[in-house]
């Protein structure tokens, strides 16, 4: 690591609770979600769909809409609660000090202005300088990931580029500012491997030189295996397993990260059947009494109709009654 | 350009297809036939989506036919399955052409070959309900009689796992892994003997997946199916199929069996693939990424497709396309470094 690395947390969310009340019915897609990301350090964000892992992402960067509401809980960005600051502040902030990257970056980047302009506005929404230093700071912010002929790059429209390099152009968007914590919503989801690998590639060099702070989100255990230092599993809203990646990939204690984990067929024998989590996952509008997990656990009892408490143990906290016995790795 | 026999010497093949390759054209518009008429050339782009491709597919075996976007995998499965015409090439079942559009005889040799796609919500028909979607084409074919429609259809919405009391339900009332079932059932419910599952998990979350690949997997041994499976993931490949196929830019680069493959593969590209692979293990790794993008179809590299990407290009890769020669019994590979 050649940045030196502050330990203290860049970022702290504490009980984040996020609530949509539809008609009778609350579901909160963000429940009682605490979390601390450090400066310099990949935090992974994992859970299948509707497991309130992007909506965790909205709720800090105040992006939520009606009839959405966050109801609990602080985000602590540099010692500041983002919860409490008007909307201008929070502007100022939104895209200079945190940024965000999205899955579909055509989404992202707007389809009828180029690329310059789009470059430009962002850096002159947030720093006082000139429209030729702005295409300087553009352009030098290309040639860090490696575009290659950023002139022609900057001149031209989103249409004009491939998936991948869509998606590096809304990161190099992101990272115009210099911003101290990237939020990143499946970026490379959407890809190919090979340019998967060379996205993350850019992004592991990217945290090590600079210390940027990054959310890592996504639904597949193995992007972060390899890219993250801490990991934190969600289920249903809530948060169910967190620390580092080698403590979760390599003893797991809840039964659906163990389970998450075996089902992967490089977990299992060639050839014979993987060993599945049975059922679906719970609608957030009816969840289960307790442990969310409770009706597709196999190791469920009684006691699963409460709520079970976070544990911790060395860093390594999990949301279970009855955690995977430590050596053991099988549901 | 491949002189190498892909028929197995044993079994007989289920399907081959037979130096298969696919243009898609710009239409002949007015532009285009006045242009010459002035001297002036307009050049008729050409994409080649699939360039003389051969694979056969023995009875009960899973190829695994594997590429980035764009590499004419899906095109390749689309052929398979009948539902476009190759430009040039033939298409075999057990010996016997299939000819396109379909001769009334081939008509029930074409009901052997169904497909499962991808996107659930695209490939249902949102209007009809889950009745209707599997049994229709069986009512069709001959294969039940109307009056036995509900009977059918409920003990094969059991068979893929579904809760048969929900037959008169809509699509959208399901979730993405029942969906794909409901696409399942009704691929099965012409009892067909090839499945050509065009990354038919690769939208499903990883749960899912996981109890959808046991599905096909207990489907195979059931009904004795055999599948050419179409996917972007090595490692769900690696798990169900017998044989791995490689495709870039519309050729086949590489093709082995499972276990020759995934130990030492031959090709760049594919070496590059595996690497590229993000692993489940518990240690920071370095990305070493292949460099490059996929270069546009429309004007592929001379030569080997690859070779802007290789880091091991040659003079010769620039200008000579290199043959499919086997280099380990059965595992074939198309590349100048094995010369």
């Amino acid at each position: 690591m050649t940045a030196e690395i502050n330990k203290e947390p860049i970022l702290v969310v504490r009980g984040l609770t996020t609530e949509f009340q539809v008609k009778s019915t609350t579901s909160r897609p963000v429940n009682d979600v605490s979390f601390n990301v450090v400066p310099g350090q990949v935090m992974g964000l994992v859970g299948e769909s509707g497991s309130g892992k992007s909506m965790t992402a909205y709720s800090i960067m105040g992006l939520v809409e009606p009839p959405g509401v966050i109801t609990k809980g602080e985000v602590i960005f540099r010692n500041v609660d983002l919860r409490g600051l008007k909307a201008d502040a929070m502007r100022a902030i939104r895209g200079d000090r945190i940024a965000m990257i999205f899955q579909d970056p055509m989404m992202a980047l707007n389809p009828v202005l180029r690329i310059d302009t789009q470059m430009i506005e962002t850096v002159q929404a947030h720093q006082h300088v000139s429209r030729g230093v702005a295409i300087s700071i553009a352009r030098e912010a290309l040639v860090r990931v490696g575009i290659a002929s950023p002139d022609e790059r900057l001149a031209a429209y989103p249409h004009q580029f491939s998936g991948g390099m869509r998606q590096r152009v809304a990161i190099v968007i992101a990272l115009l500012n210099k911003p101290d914590l990237i939020i990143c919503d499946e970026p490379t989801t959407a890809l190919e491997v090979t340019i998967q690998a060379q996205i993350l590639f850019e992004m592991q060099k990217l945290c090590r030189d600079s210390g940027t702070a990054l959310i890592w989100i996504t639904h597949d255990l193995s992007v972060v295996a390899g890219f993250a230092d801490t990991v934190y599993v969600m289920y249903a809203g809530r948060i169910i397993e967190s620390g580092s990646v080698a403590e979760i990939i390599s003893k797991p204690a809840h039964p659906y990260t163990a389970g998450l984990i075996n089902s992967s067929p490089s977990k299992n024998v060639r050839g014979e059947l993987l060993r599945q989590i049975y059922g679906a996952a719970p609608s957030l509008a009816a969840l289960p009494k307790g442990c969310s997990f409770t009706p597709r656990c196999l190791r469920a009892t009684d006691i699963c109709n409460q709520l079970p408490l976070l544990d911790d143990v060395d860093g390594h906290s999990y949301r279970c009654f009855h955690p995977m016995i430590r050596s053991e790795v099988s549901v | 350009m491949t002189e190498v026999d892909w028929r197995p010497k044993v079994a007989p093949p289920l399907i081959s297809l037979e130096r298969i390759s696919k243009n898609f054209g710009e239409r002949v518009n007015f532009s285009s036939r006045v242009f010459p008429l002035f001297d002036c050339q307009k050049d008729r782009r050409v994409i080649h989506a699939v360039d003389d491709v051969s694979v056969t597919i023995t009875a009960g075996e899973v190829v695994g036919l594997v590429g980035e976007s764009g590499c004419g995998k899906s095109t390749l499965g689309r052929i398979a399955a009948g539902l476009i015409q190759s430009s040039a090439g033939r298409r075999y079942w057990e010996g016997t052409e299939l000819q396109f559009p379909r001769t009334s005889k081939a008509h029930l040799a074409q009901l052997n070959i169904q497909m499962i796609f991808q996107d659930t919500t695209a490939s249902l028909n949102s209007r009809m309900r889950v009745l209707d979607i599997i049994g229709e084409a069986p009512v069709v074919h001959g294969i039940v009689k109307k009056a036995q429609q509900q009977e059918f259809v409920q003990n094969l919405m059991e068979k893929v796992g579904l809760d048969a009391v929900l037959y008169q339900r809509f699509p959208h009332q399901f979730s993405g892994g029942q969906r794909a079932r409901i696409g399942i059932a009704r691929a099965l419910a012409v009892n067909p003997q090839l499945l050509v599952c065009d990354e038919a998990v690769a939208a499903l979350d990883v749960s899912v997946q996981a109890q959808v690949l046991n599905l096909f997997m207990q489907l195979r041994d059931d009904l004795n199916l055999t599948y050419l499976f179409i996917s972007h993931d090595l490692g769900v490949v690696k798990h169900i199929a017998d044989r791995v196929v490689i495709m870039y830019l519309g050729r086949v680069v590489e093709s082995a069996p499972v276990n020759g493959f995934f130990d030492h593969s031959n090709h760049p590209y594919s070496q590059g693939l595996l690497a590229s692979a993000p692993r489940l293990i518990a240690q920071k790794i370095e990305f070493v990424p292949v460099a490059g993008e996929i270069p546009s179809p429309l004007y592929p590299p001379s030569g080997c497709h690859f070779h802007p990407r290789c880091p091991y290009r040659m003079e010769r890769c620039v200008t000579e396309i290199p043959l499919l020669k086997e280099i380990d019994p059965s595992h074939f590979s198309a590349c100048h470094l094995n010369d």
